[in-house]
């Protein structure tokens, strides 16, 4: 029962640690709980050193590392669109470890900043020994188990437009709790009426998906009333969340369209 | 901010209170906002082993076959303890206040009655050791049907839940329940003006107290040992104990204290007795603490109840008549359920006077974990019915809700549905007093009532 | 089970430890050093009763690896009275009723003195926000949210006449 902790000294060197059953400890706020609870592997790696803790805005470009913690979102002021985010995962003491690279994998109904990053389409770098790739998030979330033996570097996105990013996450507990449904959507506009809006779920499968049917229902159509009703009266189709404490997938499935309509609406 | 209404029943007693109504800091806050207050687990042993249980996945099985030499393989793993090893294998909880039988084995053998009920416990060096331990006993099931409803337990027909009762009741003195009659409901119902029956039904509660239940036990000189555990009843603990272990009296020794939250919830004693028996057989100090995951699904909770009430009431307010059928959700186990039950009737119907009450509350076995104490078990939930209840007859009627209250409020002198005669209410002018904080209006017919008297 | 040696400042002193590997940073407080001031309430992040002080930051002692912590500055509730007086909060807390049980305390306390160290003048949202990760069954936040707005006063006080 014997458990080693090995920093890598390099990206590309992880996978191959992964191969042999060992896992990134990022944050640590699901991993080591696992570990507590007899569920650890032998060996933990530890990616400290590889500078994956940065912030990088380049003109719209903004690339987060995957060690870029919550709390690193929370204090930083070009990200402000991003707060309402990152206050809303955990209280201060885990949104001062959890990290971006974990939220990616993080199971329902975790995943929240993975909503957002998913309503802004953004794009995940990951080494997977050989090599650096990109793709875009929705296909990683998709087949997550499939990368889960691979290095995510950093997650990037093009800072969306002013005032077209919103967010809200239902919950019990104020002012912070496990999420009952995570909306997340970017909603731009041309000559008033929307155009390629993007809104993504968490909470309403096993991780963060894109509701295309509700995105489709606003395209070219002007914010108005029967819009927003008829995008929010798609919003639980085909989606099968899960009974857990916090609530049944039942109860998800009622209250997700009324909180399209009251975000969309806003 | 709390006022002392020192006006009222300033005839009936003095003014003599020295503490009532004075700030006192808690004596061992000192402790608490420094660190230095010890509880249980704030001690540390040499050699000190931990002891992780294999509990059952079902709600409801037999137990075909238990094999632990897997688990004993794993490094780290000391030994393992099933139902062959404990002495006088039931839990024995209140059995010294003679509410028996007994009915609950402490590690299972034959059967599971709810999930997440121990079957094995694994001691180890580490946690992590004994975890593993645990994933590799295997436990052969033969699963049954469960009933998880207390009226369809209580039908003919359903499974059996506990083979020491026979029955998915508990039985009152040759009742099936726990009975209250006082007067005759039915001529009550007949001279109301009104009847309704409403149903009020609550789920479990878990106390969640943040220090999760758990003790230690360490073998001490003379073939004595020390249970330091955070127990709320110390002294059933030293009892249940030393029935379990066939153990005399003088070799146990119980070190209580600062307990991390307990609100009803650390009074099961499931915890030491293993953990007692462990010590013994490994000659080391053995600590046994839930999991938060074990806190919320194993530990005992409130009871969920449903209760039915029958009310006849007459149009100027007085009720004539309650009938209560009220049902008391034990779980698999009895634990503290039948005291619980017997408190619920002698609840109803609640702080009013009337002529005409019947009561049956039940104590009923279902497949869900077993419940226990809780603040005010076994009156909470029917607190809730009662006063939801009175404020529907209040609407049905067209009376003041609180008018209604101080109306039907028991008086002293007044004589109770269980035969004992009131004393020192208090009710009229809890409800004036509060009307009057709440400023709601009350008239002057209801202001002039009293607790001591009833008006003629 | 293997040791690693870690050196790191805790409540202000060098520190030099062997622990298990993988051990968490809770377990080489309580059953390495005695420091029983740190709580475990849950081993998962959720109680909040672990919560102690890293480089200005309150983080979950339960989740963090004892090695991780190598070079780092660690402050736990015994770290609060090292010259003998009370921390205001402390006093605060002991004052206003804000520690029933108690067991929620220390980390309630630690995860306060890290919003006061960062911000003097906190709104009561603040400090909500501040404890929303500890949970306390006893007390009721009320008092402990008036016990940390209360202790911030006192220090800006203290702040000012100095
Ligand atoms: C009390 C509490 C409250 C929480 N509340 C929320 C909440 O409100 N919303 C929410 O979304 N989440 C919540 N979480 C879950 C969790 O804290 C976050 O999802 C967090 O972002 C996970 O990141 P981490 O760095 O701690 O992950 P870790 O625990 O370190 O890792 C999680 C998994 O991801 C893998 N991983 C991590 N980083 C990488 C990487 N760079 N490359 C490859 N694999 C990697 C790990 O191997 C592991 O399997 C909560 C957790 C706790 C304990
Ligand atoms: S013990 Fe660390 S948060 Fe509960
Ligand atoms: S005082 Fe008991 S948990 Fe807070």
């Amino acid at each position: 029962m014997s458990v080693t902790l090995l920093a890598a000294r390099q990206a590309r060197a992880v996978p191959a640690l992964q191969a042999k059953g060992g896992i990134v400890v990022a944050g640590g706020t699901l991993a080591v709980a696992d570990l507590n609870h007899g569920q650890g592997p032998g060996t933990l790696i530890i990616v400290d050193g590889l500078g994956l803790g940065r912030i990088e805005i380049k003109g719209r470009k903004v690339i987060l590392g995957a060690m870029v913690t919550m709390a690193q979102i929370a204090h930083d002021r070009r990200l402000k669109f991003l707060h309402p985010v990152s206050q809303s995962i955990g209280g201060p003491a885990v949104r001062a470890m959890a990290t971006i690279g974990g939220n990616l994998f993080a199971p329902a109904p975790y995943g929240d900043m993975a909503v957002a990053l998913l309503a802004l389409d953004a794009e995940v770098a990951l080494h997977d020994g050989k090599a650096l790739r990109k793709l875009p998030l929705e296909n990683f979330l998709k087949q997550r188990g499939k990368y889960e033996k691979s290095l995510v570097v950093s997650v990037s996105f093009a800072m969306p437009e002013a005032n077209s990013f919103r967010y809200v996450k239902a919950v019990r507990r104020k002012p912070v709790s496990a999420s009952l449904v995570t909306i997340a959507a970017v909603l731009p506009r041309k000559a008033g009426k929307v155009k390629d809006a993007r809104i993504a779920f968490g909470a309403m499968g096993p991780c963060a998906l894109r509701a295309r049917k509700s995105e489709r229902a606003l395209e070219g159509k002007a914010l108005d009333a029967s819009a927003i009703k008829e995008a929010a009266d798609l919003a639980a189709d085909g989606t099968a969340p899960a009974d857990d404490a916090y609530a049944t997938g039942w109860y998800r499935r009622q209250i997700a369209p009324i909180h399209l309509q009251r975000l969309l609406g806003a | 901010m709390i006022e002392y209404r020192k006006d009222y029943f300033s005839d009936a007693r003095t003014d003599g209170l020295t503490e009532v109504g004075v700030t006192r800091q808690r004596s061992d806050v000192l402790g608490h906002v420094t660190g230095k207050t010890q509880y249980y687990a704030d001690r540390h042993f040499a050699g000190l082993l931990h002891l992780k249980m294999v509990r059952s996945p079902h709600h409801h099985a037999r137990i075909k076959s238990i094999d632990v030499s897997r688990a004993l393989k794993v490094p780290g793993v000391v030994r393992v303890l099933t139902a062959k090893d404990v002495p006088q294998n039931i839990y024995t909880i209140l059995c010294l206040i003679q509410v028996e039988p007994n009915d609950e084995p402490v590690l299972a053998f034959d059967k599971v009655r709810f999930k997440g009920e121990q079957i094995v416990a694994v001691l180890a060096e580490s946690e992590q050791a004994a975890l593993a331990g645990v994933a590799k006993v295997k436990v052969v099931y033969e699963e049954l049907p469960a009933v998880f409803d207390v009226e369809e337990a209580l039908k003919p027909g359903a499974p059996l839940v506990n083979e020491y009762h026979g029955r998915n009741w508990f039985t009152y003195e040759g009742h099936h329940c726990r009975r209250v009659r006082f007067g005759n409901v039915d001529e009550g119902f007949a001279a109301a003006d009104h009847v309704i029956e409403e149903m009020y039904q609550s789920s479990p509660i878990e106390h969640a107290p943040t220090e999760t239940t758990g003790c230690i036990v360490v073998p001490d000189q003379n073939e004595r040992y020390t249970c330091y555990s955070n127990t709320q009843a110390l002294y059933f603990t030293l009892d249940n104990s030393a029935l379990i272990l066939n153990s005399p009296f003088h070799k146990l020794r119980l070190v209580g204290g600062t307990v991390g939250g307990g609100f009803g919830g650390k009074v099961d004693v499931i915890t030491e007795p293993i953990a007692f028996l462990a010590a013994m057989l490994t000659r080391r100090p053995v600590k046994y603490e839930y999991s938060r995951a074990e806190e919320m699904q194993v530990s005992s909770p409130r009871a969920a109840e449903r209760i039915y009430i029958k009310d006849g009431v007459a149009k100027d307010g007085r009720i004539l008549a309650r009938q209560v059928r009220l049902y008391v959700d034990a779980g698999a186990y009895s634990r503290h359920s039948p005291y619980g039950t017997t408190k619920a009737a002698a609840h109803m119907p609640g702080p009013y006077t009337i002529p005409n009450v019947w009561v049956d509350c039940h104590c009923v076995y279902t497949n869900r974990t077993p419940s226990s104490a809780m603040r005010g078990f076994g009156v909470t939930i029917g607190d809730f019915a009662l006063e939801v209840q009175m404020d529907k007859l209040a609407r049905l009627i067209g009376m003041d809700p609180m008018e209604f209250r101080i109306l039907n409020a028991y008086r002293d002198g007044d004589m109770k549905a269980h035969q004992k005669e009131v004393d020192g209410a208090a009710l009229v002018e809890c409800v004036q007093a509060a009307s009057d904080l709440a400023n709601w209006p009350i008239a002057g017919r209801y202001r002039a009532m009293s607790s001591q008297k009833r008006e003629g | 089970m293997t040791k690693v040696p870690v050196q790191f400042t805790l409540n202000g002193r060098e520190q030099n430890e062997f622990v298990d590997s993988g051990s968490t940073l809770l377990a080489a407080l309580r059953d390495k050093l005695g420091l029983y001031g740190t709580k475990a309430g849950c081993h998962q992040g959720t109680c909040g009763a672990c919560t102690v002080i890293i480089d200005g930051s309150p983080q979950l002692s339960c989740l963090t690896l004892a090695e991780r912590c190598a070079g780092k500055s660690v402050t736990t509730l015994e770290g609060l009275t090292g010259n003998g007086a009370l921390h205001p909060l402390q006093q605060a807390f002991m004052e206003g009723f804000a520690a029933q049980c108690g067991f929620c305390t220390p980390g309630m306390i630690l995860a306060a003195k890290s919003l006061l160290d960062r911000n003097p003048s906190p709104s009561r949202d603040d400090v909500i926000d501040a404890i929303s990760g500890n949970i306390c069954r006893c007390t009721g936040y009320d008092p402990i949210i008036n016990a940390i707005l209360t202790a911030a006063e006192q220090l800006r006080g203290a702040r000012k006449s100095a």
